[in-house]
C-alpha cells in the first residue's frame, strides 16, 4: 500500500512540475550563473585541490542547487494548506509517509534533472571529470534533496505563512553554503574556520563529491560523505513522518 | 441506529498564551439517514468537532464512534466511512476536474479503470460533466462546491460532514445545494452533518439541530421545537432561538480561534 500510495502522490506532484516547465529551468538560474560568471575566475588560481578548477567548482554548485531548491520545498506545502488539498487528502485512507515520499521523491526527480542539465552545461565550459564520478554525484544530489525536502516540509507544516517560512529557511541556507565550503575549498580556510566548518554535515558530502570527481572512490572523505548523507536522510525521513503523522494540531 | 455518538469530545490546543479549550465537551447522537445542522457562534468549537470527527485531530478527551468505528482505535475505518468537505474545499486549481476525481479515487485504492469510471459517475451525478477537462481553478463558486463534495463522495461514504459548505454562494446556487444534500439522503440514505451560519439555511435543510457554543452543546432539537422552547412559540423565528440560546448575538464575544 505504501508503495502504491507513494507512486500515486509520486504521479501526481510530477505532473504538477511538468506543466511548469518554466519554473523547471528557473531553478537551475543560480548555480548556471555562478558557472558562467563566477567559474572562470577559478581557472588559474592556486586552489590546492588535484584536477581542474572545474572537478572542484562543480561538486560545490550541484550541492548548492540541491541545497537552496530542497531546502524551499516546503512552500509547495504552504500552498497546498492553504488550498485544503493537504487536509483532503488526509482524509482518505492514503498513507500518511506516502504524502511525505511522494512529495519529496518529486522533488529529488526534479534536483537530479536539473543536475545532470547544470553538469552538461559545465561540460560546455570546460569540465572533465569521470562518469563513475559524475554518476556518484548524482546520487549524493538524490540524497541531499530527499534530506533536506523531508525537514523543510516538516518546518512548512508546523508555520502557517509564506512570510515566518521564507526568512527561517534563508537564516539556515546561507550558513550552511559558507560554512561547507561549497565554493572554495575549506583547505584555503584559517585554522578555526575549518574546524568549524566540521560542524556542518554539509561539507562531508562536498568533499565526498570532489573526491569522486576527480576519480578517487576509495578515500576516507567518501565513506564519511556517504555515512553523513544516509545518516541525514535517514534522520530526516524520519522526522518529516513524524511530523506528517501527527500534523493537525 | 445511531451512525455517529460521541461522549464528552473535547479538543485543548495549547498555544504560547497557555492552553486554549476550543472543544470542552461534545456529546452527539446522530441517526442514520439524518441531516445534522450544527449552529453556533464563530470560535465554538463547530470546525474542530467536525475535524476530530474526520481523524483529522485527535481528541484531546472524550470517545466517538463513526459508522461503528472507533475514532481513536479505528482511524482507518472512519477514513472509509466518511467524506468531509472543508471549509476552504481541496482542490488544485491547476489541476483538472478529472484528474482530481480519478486521483481521490486511487487515493481510496480503486484501480485505475474503476477511479476513471467512477469520475465520470460523480460527473454525472453533480452535473460536472461539461466541466470534466476544465482546470479546478476556472470553475465558479457553485461549481467548486459541488465538485469538492463530489470528490467527498467518492467512497459512497455512509456519512458526509461539510463545513460552512454553502458560504460565499449566490442564492441559486445555496438553493442548488440544499436539493443536492437532500438527494444524497434519499437516494443513497447519506447521513449529512453541515455547520452553517445562515438560520435560513439550517431551517430548511436540518432534520435536527445543535447548537454549540464556547464548547459545548448548548441546546438540541427539531428546528420547531427549538423555537418553541427558546424563542417562545412556534411561529418565533429561529434567530431568536438562537440569540437565546447562546445569549449573545452572532459576533464573537471571547477570543477563542475561529477554526485551529
Amino acid at each position: 500500500m505504501l508503495l502504491h500510495d507513494t507512486a500515486l502522490i509520486y504521479g501526481r506532484y510530477l505532473r504538477q512540475s511538468l506543466r511548469s516547465r518554466l519554473a523547471l529551468l528557473f531553478g537551475l538560474l543560480m548555480p548556471l550563473l555562478y558557472l558562467l560568471f563566477f567559474g572562470p575566475l577559478l581557472t588559474g588560481l592556486p586552489l590546492g585541490g588535484r584536477g581542474s578548477s572545474w572537478q572542484l567548482l562543480v561538486p560545490g554548485l550541484l550541492l548548492q542547487l540541491g541545497l537552496f531548491g530542497a531546502s524551499f520545498a516546503g512552500f509547495s506545502v504552504i500552498v497546498e494548506k492553504g488550498q485544503g488539498v493537504l487536509e483532503r487528502m488526509r482524509v482518505t485512507p492514503v498513507s500518511r509517509l506516502a504524502l511525505l515520499l511522494g512529495r519529496v521523491l518529486r522533488d529529488a526527480t526534479v534536483f537530479v534533472l536539473q543536475a545532470v542539465l547544470l553538469v552538461l552545461a559545465a561540460v560546455t565550459m570546460g569540465l572533465r571529470a569521470p562518469l563513475a564520478g559524475v554518476l556518484i554525484g548524482f546520487g549524493f544530489v538524490g540524497l541531499l534533496t530527499v534530506s533536506l525536502g523531508s525537514l523543510s516540509c516538516a518546518v512548512a507544516m508546523r508555520v502557517d505563512t509564506p512570510q515566518s517560512f521564507g526568512p527561517l529557511v534563508n537564516a539556515l541556507t546561507l550558513p550552511s553554503m559558507l560554512l561547507s565550503g561549497l565554493m572554495l575549498p575549506m583547505t584555503l580556510a584559517p585554522g578555526w574556520l575549518d574546524v568549524l566548518s566540521h560542524f556542518m554535515p554539509l561539507r562531508y558530502l562536498v568533499d565526498a563529491l570532489r573526491d569522486a570527481y576527480v576519480g578517487s572512490y576509495g578515500t576516507d572523505h567518501m565513506l564519511y560523505g556517504a555515512l553523513v548523507a544516509v545518516g541525514f536522510a535517514l534522520l530526516a525521513v524520519t522526522v518529516g513522518t513524524r511530523v506528517f503523522r501527527t500534523a493537525g494540531a | 441506529m445511531a451512525v455517529i455518538s460521541a461522549a464528552g469530545l473535547a479538543r485543548t490546543f495549547q498555544t504560547k498564551r497557555g492552553p486554549v479549550e476550543a472543544v470542552r465537551c461534545v456529546d452527539l447522537t446522530v441517526r442514520e439517514g439524518e441531516i445534522l445542522g450544527l449552529l453556533g457562534p464563530n470560535g465554538a468549537g463547530k470546525t474542530t468537532t467536525l475535524r476530530m470527527l474526520t481523524t483529522l485531530l485527535k481528541p484531546t478527551g472524550g470517545a466517538a464512534t463513526v459508522a461503528g468505528h472507533d475514532l481513536t482505535t479505528d482511524a482507518a475505518g472512519v477514513r472509509r466511512s466518511c467524506g468531509y468537505v472543508a471549509q476552504s474545499g481541496g482542490v488544485d486549481p491547476q489541476i483538472s476536474v478529472r484528474e482530481e476525481l480519478v486521483t481521490q479515487g486511487r487515493l481510496y485504492r480503486l484501480t485505475r479503470a474503476q477511479a476513471s469510471e467512477r469520475a465520470e459517475e460523480l460527473a454525472r451525478e453533480l452535473g460536472l460533466t461539461e466541466l470534466l477537462d476544465r482546470r479546478c481553478g476556472s470553475l465558479s463558486g457553485g461549481q467548486r462546491r459541488r465538485l469538492d463534495i463530489a470528490m467527498a463522495l467518492t467512497h459512497r461514504p455512509k456519512v458526509l460532514f461539510l463545513d460552512e459548505p454553502t458560504t460565499g454562494l449566490d442564492p441559486g446556487s445555496r438553493a442548488d445545494l440544499w436539493d443536492l444534500v437532500r438527494g444524497l439522503r434519499d437516494r443513497h440514505g447519506t447521513t449529512v452533518v453541515l455547520t452553517t451560519h445562515y438560520l435560513d439555511e439550517a431551517d430548511a435543510l436540518a432534520d435536527r439541530l445543535v447548537i454549540v457554543d464556547r464548547g459545548v452543546v448548548a441546546a438540541e432539537g427539531t428546528p420547531s421545537a427549538l423555537k418553541l422552547r427558546y424563542g417562545g412559540s412556534i411561529d418565533a423565528s429561529l434567530q431568536d432561538a438562537f440569540l437565546a440560546i447562546t445569549g449573545r448575538g452572532p459576533a464573537p464575544a471571547d477570543t477563542a480561534p475561529v477554526a485551529v
